[in-house]
């Protein structure tokens, strides 16, 4: 067993770095854009208008309401082939692109991130309690103002436990990029096990890799949530010192 | 540590450890192919395994007067579950490799098709001539192949700056080559041939010579089975000589490729 691992480790190293870097690439971009994304949709999901409410809800709907595995399907094999059928562009510029599965895995990626993001972020701009509110309307602040100020620095307090848990989750969703020819981190072990029929090792190797990114981001996150919460510390601190006052 | 990965395993299949100790005597074999290789192995519109493979193996059973089963398993879980006991052989044209021998055994080779790269008419790839590999015959080509694959393992160990892509299915590297979005793909001149015929398969043919070198692809197709059960293998190996004699292996050959002979020699 333990030969096999050295084994594996020693001469499928670079496939699992290139998988490794691929994961965190497809991580990191769906990540950052899905948030970006999720930011009007959640603001517009809050709206008491119903026409503004229908367009996110939908959305929402449709990406939380159907398998991962089935969109990236659609997006590669469904959208991919309607353009391939496109009159001329396979000798456009622009099929360098079109034809390649990165992109039809990023938008898939994204999407999907954003309907998740957003729905938590329509659970936090709720939850500013309604006195806050009001202070903001007293102090005269316009709505763009109010959002900037007051609810947006509060949901993002309330929802970032729940902000990392999706990340994870988003982690661990790259994985079906493989189905799409991706070689990323699951790919690359896949890979491996075809090469060596060694399955528990090629997968021991790319699970703990997994382990140490959710390990380093949970480290990161939380370092996040304690600034993030950083006014409610020193509240907490104050309240303690009075308590311990004699009496 | 081997220990408890044994019975870990061995309880995650729970069925796996009473069906084993029912076929210790080879009574009943269960026997996987893949289900997505056509015309060897594919599912009909009921969902039942036909086939090549699936013929190939019932009349090998009945030769052998064993009675058998034959499940579908997915490509890249093929050795592993061979391995774990959900079944005690392959019927899959899973070509008998140095590579996969460290791990299982094969009976002797029941079938052998060269491989060939299949693209657009007008296309043409001389990727392995006359005992030599072609280095730069895909520059600047896509190529799919399916993954897990000897035809996998050709590409990535020849042509390391091709871009290659690998699908978890041949149909769906088929079905990026028609979406333009592969150039060609490398696969058995058997299973390629039959989509050929299909309808999707218009304005696409043959682009290369047929090749099958053995440092790659093996000595043809063979039936895998566990290290520990020669036993299986020895019936095996009988009731395929038998067939091959008495003329029904002739007869399946003709009834799927009437211009391939799958066992020259």
């Amino acid at each position: 067993m333990f030969e096999d691992l050295i084994y594996v480790l020693g001469k499928y190293d670079t496939w699992l770095w290139r998988g490794f870097l691929l994961t965190m690439e497809l991580l990191v971009i769906s990540v950052t854009f899905g948030t970006i994304l999720a930011i009007p949709l959640a603001v517009a999901r809050v709206s008491k208008k119903v026409w503004v409410q229908a367009v996110p809800f939908a959305f929402i709907y449709v990406f939380r309401g159907t398998p991962l595995i089935g969109q990236l399907f659609m997006m590669y094999y469904g959208v991919g082939q309607l353009i391939s059928n496109i009159d001329g562009i396979q000798d456009h510029w622009s099929w360098v692109y079109l034809r390649n599965p990165y992109w039809y895995c990023l938008l898939t990626f994204v999407l999907n991130t954003s309907a998740y993001v957003a729905e938590i972020m329509r659970g936090g701009i709720q939850n500013v309690p309604s006195g806050e509110l009001e202070a903001a309307r007293a102090c005269g602040m316009t709505p763009w103002t109010t959002y900037r100020r007051i609810i947006f620095p509060r949901m993002w307090q309330m929802i970032w436990p729940a902000y990392t848990n999706d990340v994870i989750f988003t982690l661990k969703a790259t994985s079906l990029a493989s189905t799409v020819t991706m070689m990323e981190l699951t790919g690359a072990a896949r890979k491996i096990v075809a090469r060596t029929a060694l399955p528990y090792e090629a997968f021991i190797s790319a699970g703990v890799i997994y382990l140490i990114i959710v390990y380093t981001l949970t480290f990161g996150f939380k370092g996040m949530e304690r600034y993030l919460r950083r006014n409610e510390r020193r509240k907490d601190k104050h309240s303690a010192n009075t308590k311990a006052l004699p009496t | 540590m081997k220990n408890w990965i044994k019975v870990a395993s061995a309880a995650a299949i729970g069925i796996a450890l009473s069906a084993s100790a029912a076929n210790a005597a080879w009574e009943k074999v269960v026997i996987a192919t893949e289900g997505a290789y056509p015309p060897f192995n594919m599912v009909d519109e009921n969902g039942k395994l036909i086939g090549f493979d699936v013929d190939f193996a019932n009349k090998l059973c009945e030769t052998a007067k064993i009675e058998c089963e034959i499940v579908a398993q997915d490509w890249d879980g093929m050795i592993p579950g061979l391995l774990a006991k959900k079944y005690d052989a392959i019927i899959a044209q899973m070509s008998i490799t140095e590579e996969r021998k460290r791990s299982i055994d094969f009976s002797d080779y029941y079938s052998n098709t060269p491989a060939v790269f299949v693209g657009k008419d007008g296309m043409s790839i001389e990727a392995y001539k006359d005992g030599e590999v072609v280095e730069d015959a895909l520059d600047g080509l896509v190529v799919g192949v399916q993954r897990s694959t000897t035809h996998a393992n050709f590409l990535e160990d020849n042509f390391p700056s091709v871009e290659i892509r690998m699908y978890g299915t041949q149909d769906e590297a088929l079905l990026d080559l028609t979406a333009g979005r592969v150039d060609a793909t490398l696969a058995d001149s058997g299973t390629l041939e039959d989509w050929l015929k299909s309808d999707e398969g218009k304005g696409y043919g043959f682009v290369s010579n047929q090749f099958a070198p053995s440092e790659w692809f093996g000595d043809g197709a063979g039936i895998g089975i566990r290290k520990e059960d020669q036993d299986l293998k020895e019936i095996f190996n009988k009731a395929l000589a038998e067939m091959l004699e008495n003329g029904s292996y002739a007869e399946l050959n003709k009834k799927y490729f009437p211009t391939i002979n799958l066992h020259p020699n």
